[in-house]
């Protein structure tokens, strides 16, 4: 029993050790702490948005608002999940090639974003808004006109 | 990530202390080595990934063998540059649009066509073409184009070739010309244009190897895009003389992104053969539309046959892409053929364009994603829709012509000779000018869908004019 209970330990030590420490060195080789900053930089580290990065440097909006400003919801907790989620989505896209070309926005990613809009602007969109207009749908929408405001592709 | 993942992985099994993995305990054991197994060939794959894309990044192409302003043969580019080539290949491809492509028929090989595979016969699906081009070679045989691979070929095996005697100034277009040329004019590729256009196309075909190929369009040194072809050059300083600019230089003086248009310029426009030199020139002097053109064309007194059915002296117009797209809203808003075309791709960690030209409805997510940001099956059906529309007022169009066709046919067997029958006969040639600038080109009026619309509209009225002069009616021949 206590062979077997050896046995065991050594099967699950080398396993897991094994999922860790290529884990931890593929973090360290894919820069993964630079994502736990707001740099934008860090978003480039995968060519895949080279486009919207050279795109954000051009924009109206470089000078106020960073990736994370738009693409990631207010507080903590909200924002390292959709970090992660993000992260884990694009890493497992990115390394099997399941993906177009012009990537696209998730329905998620697009909710996030059209909330942000909201942080800075919630005025004005308080002023076209009409009132009491429950249904999602009659909601404006921002990004359906500023698509472009962030970043042109 | 893995980490994460590996995170949840323990969570759960130890969250859910189940009958079943009690009773099994083996069970929770290897669930844990499966996981944490998958967790470690998945950041391996993540790992390598990242890996290959860093390396891509590091270098973006490698200098196999040295180019030169004479390597003609892609295969040799194509070792430097192996995914540009790659694409390059595959307009071997033969697939079919809704109003375009090409369909890969099987034919016999004949002693005189030794060809397996063809496209369809354009003649076969509307024989009014055989009407309007009687007594010209292209009432013989008229197939659907098929991808950049078989301009060569294609052009050789055209029946054609047999029922008239074809100029070199085809292979202009046809095949990599710029190696022969320099090598026709002692380095000097106008005078080379000249000399292939004077001699006898199957004479003139031996002096080329390759269908389009990576030197028509690009410097061997520096890859920068440059224009090649003399054609193109006078008729560029033709039409930018008729604008007040002297001596336009397209080489030197076109932005970058008015070369991702102009290399293909230099071959998807109307054109015509002049003199006994059989000189290639683009008939842009007064400007790029079909009036324009047709001015041109009247003032040198041109014409490519007389019409067998009427005695017409008529033209024949020659896929005015270029000059349609200069119409529309893309080419108004900064868009060239190569970014719809040949749009941008990436590879790994690099971003090249797209070598395999053909429709951007076979490409619609990189062809016009990159812009318009609605599904691909919203951006087909609008672009369908222009096409069906302007499609159905082409075949209004022919309906018409025909019937003016008719109508001479029977004026000049009764015997008429009247002035009004020359009034008639003008009409033609206008109407079937107009009407084959829609027809021979390339995109079904999708380049610039008004200015197709308005072209087939005069078409229209051009003919219907034309049987109201043979039935008295008082018009002069340019409808006014």
């Amino acid at each position: 029993m206590l062979r077997l209970r050896l046995l065991q330990g050594i099967i699950l030590g080398v396993t897991l050790g094994f999922a860790v420490g290529v884990g931890a060195y593929t973090f360290v080789y894919a820069r993964g702490y630079s994502y736990m900053t707001d740099d934008p930089e860090a978003c480039v580290n995968c060519h895949v948005m080279n486009e919207q990065y050279a795109g954000w440097v051009k924009s109206s909006h470089r000078s106020v608002a960073v990736c994370n400003d738009c693409h990631t919801p207010p507080g903590l907790v909200g924002k390292y999940t959709t970090k992660a989620l993000n992260g884990f989505w694009h890493s497992y896209y990115f390394t099997t090639g399941w993906f177009e070309d012009n990537i696209q926005i998730t329905p998620r990613g697009r909710r996030v974003a059209e909330e942000a809009c909201r942080k800075c602007h919630q005025e004005i969109v308080d002023a076209i808004e009409a009132p009491h207009s429950g249904a999602p749908e009659a909601q404006t929408s921002c990004l359906r006109c500023h698509n472009s405001v962030g970043h042109m592709h | 990530m893995t980490e994460a993942s590996d995170k949840t992985a323990e969570t759960d099994v130890d969250a859910k202390p189940s009958k079943l993995n009690r009773k099994r305990p083996w069970l929770r054991f290897w669930g844990v080595v499966a996981l944490a197994i998958a967790a470690t060939v998945f950041g391996l794959a993540l790992l390598v990934n990242i890996f290959q894309r860093k390396q891509e990044a590091r270098n973006p192409f490698f200098r196999v063998v040295e180019l030169t302003d004479d390597t003609v043969d892609p295969a040799i580019w194509g070792k430097n540059f192996p995914l540009q080539y790659d694409d390059y290949l595959k307009t071997t491809d033969q697939v079919r649009t809704r109003y375009g492509g090409s369909e890969a028929e099987p034919r016999t090989p004949t002693q005189a066509d030794p060809r397996s595979i063809v496209a369809q016969s354009r003649l076969e699906e509307d024989p009014r073409l055989k009407l309007m081009w009687a007594g010209y070679a292209f009432a013989k045989d008229f197939r659907e184009e098929r991808g950049h691979a078989y301009m060569l070929e294609d052009q050789m095996f055209t029946e054609r070739q047999q029922v008239a005697k074809q100029p070199g100034t085809c292979i202009n277009c046809h095949a990599s010309v710029y190696v022969a040329y320099k090598q026709l004019g002692g380095g000097d590729i106008v005078k080379g244009f000249e000399q292939l256009n004077k001699t006898p196309y199957f004479e003139a075909r031996k002096t080329v190897t390759h269908p389009v190929a990576c030197i028509d369009c690009h410097d061997s040194q520096t890859m920068q895009l440059r224009v090649t072809r003399p054609a193109f050059m006078e008729g560029m300083r033709a039409l930018k003389a008729s604008q007040g600019i002297q001596n336009y230089d397209v080489n030197k003086q076109a932005t970058r992104q008015e070369m991702r248009a102009f290399v293909c310029g230099q071959c998807h426009d109307e054109y015509h053969f002049s003199g006994p030199d059989k000189r290639l020139v683009y008939p842009w002097a007064k400007g790029l539309q079909v009036e324009n053109i047709l001015a041109f064309y009247d003032e040198q007194k041109f014409k490519d046959w007389d019409h067998a059915d009427t005695g017409a002296p008529t033209l024949k117009a020659q896929h005015p892409e270029f000059e349609m797209w200069n119409q529309g809203i893309h080419a108004r808003s900064g868009v060239a053929c190569a970014d719809c075309h040949m749009p941008y791709k990436r590879e790994g960690a690099l971003k090249i364009s797209d070598h395999h030209v053909r429709s951007p409805m076979l490409n619609i997510n990189r062809a016009c994603q990159t812009c318009h940001k609605w599904s691909e099956d919203e951006l087909k059906a609008r672009v369908e829709t222009i096409q069906s529309r302007t499609h159905s007022l082409r075949n209004l169009a022919m309906d018409a012509l025909v019937d003016l066709i008719n109508d001479i046919k029977a004026a000049r067997s009764a015997g008429r000779t009247d002035a009004a029958v020359t009034t008639a006969q003008d009409f033609q040639r206008r109407a079937q000018f107009y009407l084959d600038f829609i027809e021979s080109e390339n995109s079904n009026g999708f380049h610039a869908p008004q200015e197709a619309t308005r072209i087939l509209g005069e078409s229209i009225n051009f003919s219907r004019k034309g049987q109201v002069a043979l039935r008295g009616g008082v018009l002069t021949a340019n409808g006014k």
